[in-house]
């Protein structure tokens, strides 16, 4: 891990890539990376359903590989590099994801819907075609409670396909 | 046609369509309660309490003022009036005032500047309690003499109804077979995704200081009841009191009252003069609970040779924990669903609710029917194996003849269960497949079938009035927007989307025209709430009136510039024209089909990035001009677009808008007879449903490989959605069958937490096959009834049933859990039993500990806490464990 630096008062000083920005921010070392990211970064996107790394709400992209935002410190993400639900959308276009998941009704209420996404956007940067499988095992540490995840199988699907073409 | 859709013609309804709000959603623009913030916005924290029952003796908060970063602490007596969510239940209050009546109870709040401050203020809270008797079991706690949970209500019943229709006795007297059994169901919460929050805000008046307008944000399915108890509570008229709904995520009934930190928000924030939000962590969310009690069933039915019902007697006791919520609606639902789905001509039903030292049980997903449905379902089986009759036979054997009104009062028009039934067991290949799956090993595989019903709203309100139980405003501007303002509460059902589809149907306009505001009781007009399946038949038909309220002002408009009688306009496609017109768009003429066609509602509307324009004109072009001006210039039109009408309609009317309102019909409110207010609905929903299952005879485990649900929802408004609903709801049914539970030590939750609770991952969710039966209800809007609910009821018996036909083992308690299924099977097999749950009697304690038992009651037990009265004695009396 590259050293953080400490301010006067005690607050740790991280630069890190967020989205495709350069972001600098201070916090304590206690601070949770969901917290930098919610709080300090000011990007609700990313939820907190279950303070325990379980429910996967809080899903992002660190550095590449997918992470459960609410039991990492924010510490652990100096100098890398985070991706976002609100980075998803590139050039005022949404990604192949974030469509497939409205058009095929992949979500209801939305809250476990950014986590998901960014599950299944890591899935699909490793595995272009995935199979049913390899949907349902890249998304089981993602919780919903609304849609009994046919749909968000069909949407991962669906996303695959469009990414192809 | 399609396998699911409708028939009618329509443009935009029965259309598969993208929800309105699924941008926001997808792009974490969307914004939930936790997501806002306010300048100077304080963090509120809550102090639970340790003990299941206690008096408090002291309550010392000097320490937590005197931290800095503490702005305020509020307790009991900053708010002691009591509220709770039915006129017959007020029993809670904010904070504890004199007692604490479960673990997790409210016992103070601290706001301060930052979490981290308010969690070491929490600890320099000084409470000094004195225990008191405790109850965990319902059927220890209604023998309760004193030390009652409330005072006003002995031996700890909450409530208890009586009910007998028609002659029970003279019904089993001619019955041939009889089966009688006592079932169980455990007690499951909704964990919404979303854990509850609030911010609240008072305008401070800045020459006095004092505090003046409240708003509240909450993750609420009931704005109006939350505004009305925050009134209440605060002692302030509702008019000073502003709700908004922002987005929620998720309910099933967990949101569908008002919830603690609701009312503890907005007490703090008057008391700190500053915005509070409180947000649960998820713990706390299990704390609050108000889901479904654990309910224990002793139920018999008597059948005739050729299957037909001939009575039902069930006696229902539910564990409602420590305070009244739902309570007498939920024990009144369980009575009142109980045979209202079959021709069942004699019923008899005692229902009792008890109040036990755990937190409060409410309404959760297919509230008060599921458990008893999972009773009787199973029990039908049963029925029919004894008479060597199909399961599907003997359902279709006693079917009601709607339009009927069961004994019980219940008015029955749409009822498309017997279609449901043919429609899951053609699809299943039922006749080939039931009793003839193959077993590998130790691995035996079955299926069975379940059915289940549920109100599209209940047709008396909570609060008893005359008052409709919708209404909707619709505003047409001149830019041609349409703006609808309901009270519908969107909890991630749908309704915004609904409220869209349906509005831009009677208008005959796109869906992309129409902007919804929805649940700002500021903005919107009253809307009693997301609960009871409601929200499409009631709002749905109070936008239907709102918006032909409007089309009639747009229509006699332009029926002028027409030149033709009101009648012979027609408004569809964003075009307004005389019937049997040719259309022209610029350029070409076509028919009006094919105009038409092109222009409806594609898939994925709103969020599709090449969606059609507005319409042909760019906008703005007609209004700048004077109308009066065109109207000469261009003398009568064949037809007019969607802005030329409507201004067109302003310049005749000034404003534009309309209001629409629904009050369920008199004639489907139901009997006379004390309790017959809860049941009756204007429409109910039916589903039929098949499991195919296998169970490892070895392990135990139980494993559901699919599910064919039809469900009827009178007319699929948008089919991707109630397939949506149907699948989601069976998916939870499948929860409680197999595996979620809420597990209980002397009243302390042993598995507050998602991971203990076990829902369902997506790596073992099975396929759910969804079948939309329409029946076309005659009062629901474009005959549509509920689809959220009603499914989930049939899916618990249809995987219990498919268990017996795996392996003849009959499981009359929930969850199926491998050790339940173990005991069973070892009893199939006359071996020694083992000491599990299953074949145990509930209630007796030292066998049964993970339910409490009757341990504290009795004086004995582990001691948990250092003021547990157990902690003295007997300890060493406890066996089991």
């Amino acid at each position: 891990m590259p050293s953080v630096s400490t301010s006067a008062n005690g607050l740790l000083q991280l630069q890190l890539t967020v989205n495709g920005k350069a972001v600098r921010a201070e916090v304590e070392p206690r601070t949770l990376l969901v917290e930098l990211i919610r709080d300090i970064l000011d990007l609700p996107g990313t939820h907190i359903g279950c303070d325990t790394s379980f429910c996967g709400a809080c899903t992002v992209l660190l550095n590449g590989r997918s992470a459960k935002s609410c039991t990492l410190l924010a510490v652990q993400a100096d100098g890398g590099e985070l991706l976002t639900v609100e980075g998803l959308e590139r050039d005022g276009k949404l990604h192949p994801v974030q469509q497939a998941f409205a058009e095929n009704h992949g979500l209801q209420c939305g809250f476990c819907t950014p986590g998901m996404m960014i599950s299944a956007v890591h899935l699909l940067e490793h595995e272009p075609k995935p199979s049913e499988q390899q949907i349902r095992k890249a998304i089981a540490g993602n919780c919903c409670r609304c849609t009994g995840y046919q749909n968000i199988f069909r949407s991962v699907a669906a996303a695959a396909g469009m990414m192809k073409g | 046609m399609a396998k699911n859709g409708s028939n009618g013609d329509f443009s935009v309804i029965g259309k598969p369509v993208a929800f309105v709000d699924a941008a926001g959603k997808t792009t974490g623009s969307g914004k939930y309660t936790d997501d806002l913030t306010m300048p100077g916005m304080l963090v509120g924290k809550i102090l639970h309490s340790p003990l299941p029952h206690a008096r408090i003796k002291r309550l010392d908060v000097s320490g937590a003022e005197q931290l800095e970063g503490v702005v305020a602490v509020v307790v009991g007596k900053d708010a002691p009036n009591k509220y709770g969510i039915l006129p017959v239940g007020h029993d809670e209050t904010a904070l504890a005032v004199d007692k604490v009546r479960y673990i997790g109870d409210n016992v103070a709040c601290v706001c301060a500047v930052d979490e981290s401050t308010a969690e070491r203020a929490l600890e320099l809270i000084d409470v000094e309690y004195e225990p008191l008797p405790a109850y965990f079991d319902p059927e220890e706690s209604m023998k309760a003499e004193r030390d009652l949970i409330h005072e006003q209500r002995p031996h700890n019943i909450e409530k208890d109804y009586h009910h007998v229709f028609g002659d029970p006795d003279a019904g089993f007297a001619a019955s041939d077979v009889i089966h009688e059994a006592r079932y169980i169901a455990n007690e499951v919460t909704h964990a919404a995704m979303e854990p509850h929050s609030t911010l609240a805000a008072f305008e401070i008046d800045p020459q006095s200081g004092e505090p003046g307008r409240l708003t509240v944000w909450s993750s609420t399915q009931v704005p109006y009841y939350l505004q009305h108890k925050l009134s209440l509570v605060l002692e302030m008229p509702m008019s000073q009191i502003r709700v908004i709904k922002p987005l929620v995520g998720g309910g099933f009934g967990g949101k569908s009252e008002v919830i603690p930190l609701e009312i503890i928000a907005a007490v703090a924030a008057r008391k700190a003069k500053a915005p509070v939000k409180i947000t649960y962590t998820r713990e706390e969310v299990f704390w609050a609970h108000r889901g479904r009690p654990r309910t224990i069933i002793d139920l018999k039915v008597g059948a005739k040779r050729d299957g037909s019902l001939q009575a039902v007697s069930a006696r229902v006791v539910q564990d409602g924990g420590a305070y009244c919520s739902y309570g007498v609606v939920t024990i009144l639902y369980s009575g009142a669903l109980l045979g209202a789905i079959y021709d069942i001509p004699n019923v008899r039903y005692d229902g009792y609710r008890v109040l036990t030292n755990k937190p409060a049980c409410g309404a959760m997903r297919g509230h008060g029917t599921v458990n008893v449905r999972f009773a009787f379902e199973s029990a039908f089986d049963e029925i029919a194996s004894k008479l060597a009759l199909d399961p599907a036979e003997i359902r279709r054997r006693n079917l009601l003849k709607p339009p009927a009104i069961t004994v019980n009062g219940l008015r029955v028009q749409s009822y498309g269960l017997p279609e449901c039934i043919d429609r899951v067991i053609e699809g299943s290949g039922w006749g080939a497949r039931k009793g003839k799956l193959q077993a590998q090993g130790s691995v035996r595989r079955g299926m069975g079938l379940g059915c289940s019903h549920y109100v599209s709203g209940a047709a008396n309100s909570i609060i008893r009035s005359d008052m409709p139980h919708s209404t909707v405003n619709i505003k047409i501007d001149r830019d041609g927007g349409v703006v609808v303002y309901t009270g519908a509460s969107d909890i991630g059902q749908g309704s915004d989307t609904m409220v869209a589809q349906v509005a831009a149907e009677v208008l005959g306009c796109t869906l992309r025209r129409v902007k919804v505001i929805a649940a700002d009781t500021d903005l919107t007009p009253i809307d009693i709430g997301s609960y009871s399946s409601r929200v499409t038949f009631m709002n749905g038909n109070a936008t239907l009136r709102a918006a032909e309220d409007v089309k009639k002002q747009i229509v006699s408009a332009a029926a002028r510039k027409l030149g033709c009688p009101p009648e012979d306009v027609v408004m569809r496609g964003d075009l307004v024209f005389r019937r049997g017109a040719s259309l022209v768009e610029p350029g070409r003429e076509q028919s009006a089909a094919e105009i038409l066609e092109a222009k409806d509602a594609p898939r994925g509307g709103p969020v599709s990035s090449n969606a059609p324009t507005v319409s042909g004109k760019v906008e703005g072009q007609i209004l700048r001009g004077s109308l009066q001006q065109k109207r000469k210039e261009e003398g009568r039109r064949d037809q007019l677009t969607f802005e030329e009408a409507v201004v067109a309609a302003i310049d005749f009317h000034g404003a534009l808008s309309g209001t629409g309102s629904y009050a369920p019909p008199q004639e489907a409110r139901g009997g006379a007879f004390k309790g017959s207010g809860v049941g009756p609905s204007p429409a109910y929903s039916y589903c039929a449903q098949v499991a195919e299952v296998s169970v490892d005879e070895d392990t135990g485990e139980v494993a559901v490989h699919k599910i064919w649900a039809a469900h009827d929802c009178g007319r699929a408004l948008n089919p991707v959605s109630v397939e949506g609903q149907v699948i989601g709801s069976v998916w939870m049914g499948l929860g409680q069958a197999l595996q979620e539970e809420m597990v209980w030590k002397d009243g302390l939750l042993i598995n507050p937490g998602m991971l203990g609770y076990c829902s369902p991952s997506a790596a073992e969710s099975p396929e759910i096959e969804c079948y939309i039966v329409e029946s076309v209800d005659p009062e629901g809007p474009f005959g549509a009834k509920e689809c959220s609910e009603g499914s989930l009821a049939a899916t618990i018996p249809a995987i219990s049933n498919a268990i017996y036909d795996a392996c003849g083992i009959r499981l009359r308690e929930s969850p199926f859990t491998p050790e339940r299924v173990l005991a069973a099977l070892r009893e199939r097999d006359q071996q020694k039993k083992l000491n599990l749950t299953e074949g145990v009697s509930p209630t007796a304690p030292e066998r049964f500990r993970e339910h409490g038992g009757a341990t504290w009651f009795a004086g004995k037990g582990p001691a948990r806490h250092e003021l547990d009265p157990a902690r003295t004695g007997r300890v060493s009396d406890v066996t089991g464990d």
